[in-house]
Parts: C-alpha cells; structure tokens; sequence
C-alpha cells in the first residue's frame, strides 16, 4: 500500500521559515497525526506531501518514489479537508466518483467503487443530492467517501472534524478510526485537538514552530515527553509545571499532571487556595493558586466538594513527576 | 421585518426619498419616450403631455426605419457590445484568477498596473489609438471598437473578480487539483460558477458605457457600414435642423436592447453588489 518518507524537509515563504526540517517515516498502514498549536506548520507539512506546495528543500517519498516533482494528482494521494470542499455544481455521486473518472477509469468501475464507499459510510440515501442541501456530518461523510473511492496509497486529513459540533466530532471519529482498521491504509492526519490525537494515532508527531519536537505512540508521549512543550501539549488539564527548587527537586521545573497531584484540607507539601472548581460528574477539576508555582491543576475522579476560596493543601507524587532544565530540555534522573 | 425595529414614519421617509430619485432618475427616459410617439408641432408645444389620439404621430419611426441603415447600426452596436463584453469577462476573469490564484514575483505590481487603468481615461490615448488603428489598417471595423473597448473594461473587470476569487475557498481548488483537474477546469468549472454574481456586476458595468459611447465610433469608425446606433443617431442632429421626432424614436429603440440585457444580468446583479455587505 503506501509508506511515506520525509528527508530535511524545509519550507520557506520570503524569509519567514515555516518548516525547519523535517525527517519522518511513516509505515504502510500507519495512523500518523501531525499535532501542534495553530501556525506550527503541521498544514503546511500535509500540502507538503500532498503536493499543493513545493518543499524548498528535501525529499518527500511515497512508497519508494521520489515524489518532489509529481503533481499532486498523480501521487496517489486523496484528501479530507476541513472545509469539506465538495463540488457545489456535483452531486454527491459525481462528487465521489470525480476523482477516477479524471484518471482514467471506465464508467462501470466508478461506478462499482462509489457505490462501495457509500455503502461503507451509509450514503445511499444522499447520493443524488447537491452538497448544498447536506448537514456539516453528511458533508464531511461524503468527503471522505470522495477520499476512499480512489483508494489511495495515502490518506490526507487536514482538520477534518474541526467544523462539526462536539457530538458529531465523537461520532466521526469513530467512523474515521473504523475506516483506517477496515482499509488498513496509511493515514496521515493533522489536527490542533490533541484529544483526537491520542484516540486516533498509531503514532503522533508533535510539532512547534516548524520543528519536530517528538514522535511516538501516544502512551510514550503521555508518559514519556521528551521536552517541556511536549509535555504541556499532551494531556488535558494541562500538565503543571512548578518550580523545582523549593520542592527540593532537581532541574528548573517539575512538571507533574494534575491527576498526579494529591488535595488535602489538612496537611500537604504546597499551601493553596481554591481559585475554581469544574464538576464533570465522572472527574472533578480544582484550580488552586499558591505563591511560589501559580495556578496548579488537581483533577479527581469522581464528585468532591471543594469551595472557592478554601485553603488546602496539595501533594505532588514525585514519583510520577518529570524533571526539566533551563531550556526546557527533560532531565531524566 | 419585524415591527420592534420598524417605525411607520422613519419608512415612509426612506421610501419618500427613493420614490423622489426614482422619479428623477425615469423622467429624462419618460420624456424621450414619450415625445418620440408624437408629431414634431406637439413636441414643441407640451413637452411634458402624454400622445393624445390628436397628438400621435409616428414618424418618428418611419424615418428611422426608412432613413440610414438601422438594422445595420444596431446590428453593429450589438456586435461590439457583446464581443466586448464576453473579451472583458473571459480575459479579465483569467487575469483575476492568475493574481489571486498564484504566488509569483511581481504579482501586487501586476495587479496594481491593472489597476491603474481605472484611474487614468483611455480617452487621454485617443489620438495614439487612431495612430495604431491607421498603421493596422483597422479603421473602420468593428475589430477597432472591439479591441478598445476590451482595454477599456479589462482594468475595472481584473479589480472587482480578483476580489471576488480571493474569496473562493482554496480547499476547494486544492481538492480538484488532487482530483486530477487541470487548472483550466478549476477554474471554469469551480471557480467561475461560484463568482457569477461578481461577473453579472461586472458585465453590467461594462456593458452600458460601451453600448452609449459615441467618441470612439465616432473617430475609429464612422463608415456607413460600421456606424453603431448612437453615431447613428447623429445624423438626425444638424447644425442648423435637427429632427427630433427621429431623434427621439432612435433613442427609444436604442434603449431596448441594453434592458434587455440589463434584466438578463439584474438578479444576479443584486447579489453581486450586496453579497460584499451582508457575508
């Protein structure tokens, strides 16, 4: 099917270094997510290997071809979009089948792959309807309905679920990761919401300003962030990132996730008063501000009563912390 | 609209005030067509009266029709117009589509000497026109008008739909290039149907000064054969006598054909002026 190679690739607009470089292999079957805050570059690296941009320098590799100079058309590649982009003037049977018949292929085979994506996805009903008269899900279903009919050697999203209500983000979700098990084609997919990250990745590249901060499976992120930055993105509540100093810890900073964080109303290591409370029902978050770290995050599981302006106490577990330098560098000790 | 944001004096005012320009605005077409249905004596002596059964003449019309060659004029007018307009549309879409399409070196600087055009008249360039015509032996065809005409609208017509396709979602020419669509086809089949409401604009604002000029007919081609009807028109209009029942009968016709386009453009014309103010 389809693997993918990046070599040193950089992208520059005028003097403004969008991407610094970039090696990174993805294995034929792969979920890939490119996850980082907005402007790191991540969209600009997916047009990258699309081919909607031009690297300005390095290599990109798609199932042992030197792709560089091939249009994107013929890298056999399909794409999800965040806008959906499906053709206003098409219906949603030509919509999908578009793509095969500008590549050549007859009628009875578009036809039978069209009706073979829309079975998978449950189009039927949709198939003779303008985009115009679809819901934002129906859309995006028939996206990437559009994207499956060409059978790709590689599957593009670009922050496909980012303009679906919350219920509809969960729902397509699970059909996007059903897909990638039922076609077991690589995937590469870019997203700012890292909670889609870890429930959809094989493995997860975390980029910042252009650079790639670190790649792997979302448990070794989780637990193991190689820097300060990944170690903040991933998770949420936020990790806490408290001065190691006074804790008598090592490093510049002991960053310690907030379910790691022990709340006590009568004894603990850091004084601190309840800032704010969020009930989930299932966990409970508490905001604490104390003098020496700022604003830390608690978070139990389950109901628990705390009010705002309450003293306590909190108790980091230092053995579930992570210790970082100066630079943000971890130190492992 | 809903009564909480209506007050009944505030849009009778508001109504008050367009009635009043539309009035000005229809008189002068009233009164053309009005006295191009009455005789000469009664023109003169109650401009403003409708033809009575007393009043009513048509010779106005006869003379139009018999006098000169109109079906030729209008059959000219029609010819520069129209060829015109599509040149203006297609090339000025193209040129629209490269400078909001594609990054490339001197692209402001193109768009801004485009823009220029609308600034400076081409009219200050007349007698270098007449020139370039008499060295190509193009004087006195319609390929004259034509090709001024389209230099005359490109500037405005690049403005307005360079604005407008920068407003196309890049998504959707990105997902017909990996569908394999040439940039041709993005750009006929995409592009352009989602711009329509801008090219209607355009079309109209182009059309009008081209079908009413009179200066560039009147020096690039005033032969019998390539008159258009406004220079037409002219033959009415004496130093000394002017004909007005022929006068006024030209004009009247003259009018048709532009409504007639004008109504063919107008509804998509309004989306295209509004849909910059409400999206």
């Amino acid at each position: 099917m389809g693997s993918l190679t990046l070599t040193a690739v950089t992208k520059s607009f005028g003097a403004t270094h969008v991407i610094k470089g970039v090696d990174l292999e993805v294995a034929d079957g792969e979920f890939c997510v490119f996850v980082g805050p907005s402007g790191c570059g991540k969209s600009t690296l997916l047009r990258i290997i699309a081919g909607l941009e031009d690297a300005t320098s390095g290599d990109v590799v798609i199932d042992g071809r030197r792709v560089n100079d091939v249009p994107p058309a013929k890298r056999e590649i399909a794409m999800v979009f965040q806008s959906y982009a499906l053709y206003p003037h098409l219906s949603v049977r030509d919509n999908m089948g578009l793509g095969l018949k500008q590549s050549g292929a007859d009628a009875a085979t578009v036809k039978e792959r069209v009706a073979a994506a829309s079975a998978m996805l449950s189009l039927d009903p949709l198939l003779e309807r303008r985009p115009a008269e679809l819901s934002g899900g129906q859309r995006q279903r028939v996206a990437i309905g559009r994207s499956i009919v060409r059978t790709p050697k590689l599957f593009l999203f670009d922050e496909p679920l980012s303009n679906l209500d919350a219920a509809l983000r969960v729902a397509t979700r699970i059909e996007i990761a059903r897909l990638h098990r039922e076609l077991g084609a690589t995937m590469i997919y870019v997203t700012h919401d890292q909670v889609e990250a870890m429930t959809l990745a094989d493995r997860i590249v975390v980029l910042n300003a252009g650079r790639v901060e670190q790649v792997g499976a979302p448990m070794t992120l989780y637990n193991d962030p190689a820097n300060m930055f990944v170690a903040g993105f991933i998770g949420s509540p936020k990790m806490n990132f408290l001065a190691a100093g006074p804790l008598g810890q090592p490093g510049k900073t002991l960053g310690i996730r907030p379910e790691h964080v022990a709340i006590d109303r009568g004894q603990g290591a850091i004084a601190a008063t309840v800032s704010h409370v969020e009930h989930l029902g299932g966990e409970t978050n508490v905001y604490a501000r104390c003098e020496e770290h700022g604003l830390v995050a608690v978070r139990l599981f389950g109901e628990h009563r705390f009010e705002v302006d309450e003293r306590v106490f909190l108790t980091p577990d230092p053995a579930r912390g992570f210790h970082f330098a100066e630079d943000g560098s971890r130190l492992r000790v | 609209m809903s009564s909480a944001r209506t007050s009944r004096s505030r849009s009778l005012a508001a109504h008050g005030i367009l009635m009043l320009y539309t009035v000005i605005a229809l008189f002068p077409v009233f009164v053309i067509i009005v006295n191009s249905f009455k005789s000469r004596r009664a023109i003169f002596a109650e401009p403003l009266a409708l033809p009575t059964p007393a009043t009513a003449d048509l010779v106005g019309y006869r003379t139009v029709l018999s006098q000169g060659d109109f079906l030729l004029y209008f059959q000219n007018s029609l010819i520069v117009t129209v060829a015109s307009l599509a040149a203006v549309l297609l090339f000025g879409a193209m040129a629209a589509f490269a400078l909001s399409e594609y990054r490339f070196r001197g692209n402001t600087l193109m768009g801004l000497y485009l823009a220029l055009g609308i600034m400076i008249p081409i009219r200050l360039g007349t007698v270098a026109i007449l020139q370039l015509m008499v060295a190509s032996g193009l004087v006195n065809t319609l390929l004259a008008l034509i090709l001024v005409y389209t230099a005359q609208g490109l500037p405005l017509a690049i403005f307005i739909l360079s604005e407008f396709m920068r407003t196309v979602s890049p998504d959707l020419k990105n997902a017909g290039r990996i569908d394999g669509l040439s940039e041709y086809r993005i750009f006929f089949r995409l592009v352009l149907p989602l711009v329509r409401p801008a090219m209607a604009t355009v079309a109209v604002f182009t059309m009008i000064p081209i079908w009413n000029d009179l200066w560039f007919p009147l020096i690039l081609a005033p032969a019998e054969a390539t008159k258009t009807v406004t220079l037409g028109a002219q033959v009415f209009i004496g130093q000394f006598v002017t004909n007005w029942n022929a006068v006024l009968a030209a004009l009247s016709l003259a009018i048709l054909p532009v409504l007639v386009l004008y109504l063919v453009f107008s509804r998509q014309l309004i989306r295209g002026i509004t849909s910059g103010a409400v999206k």
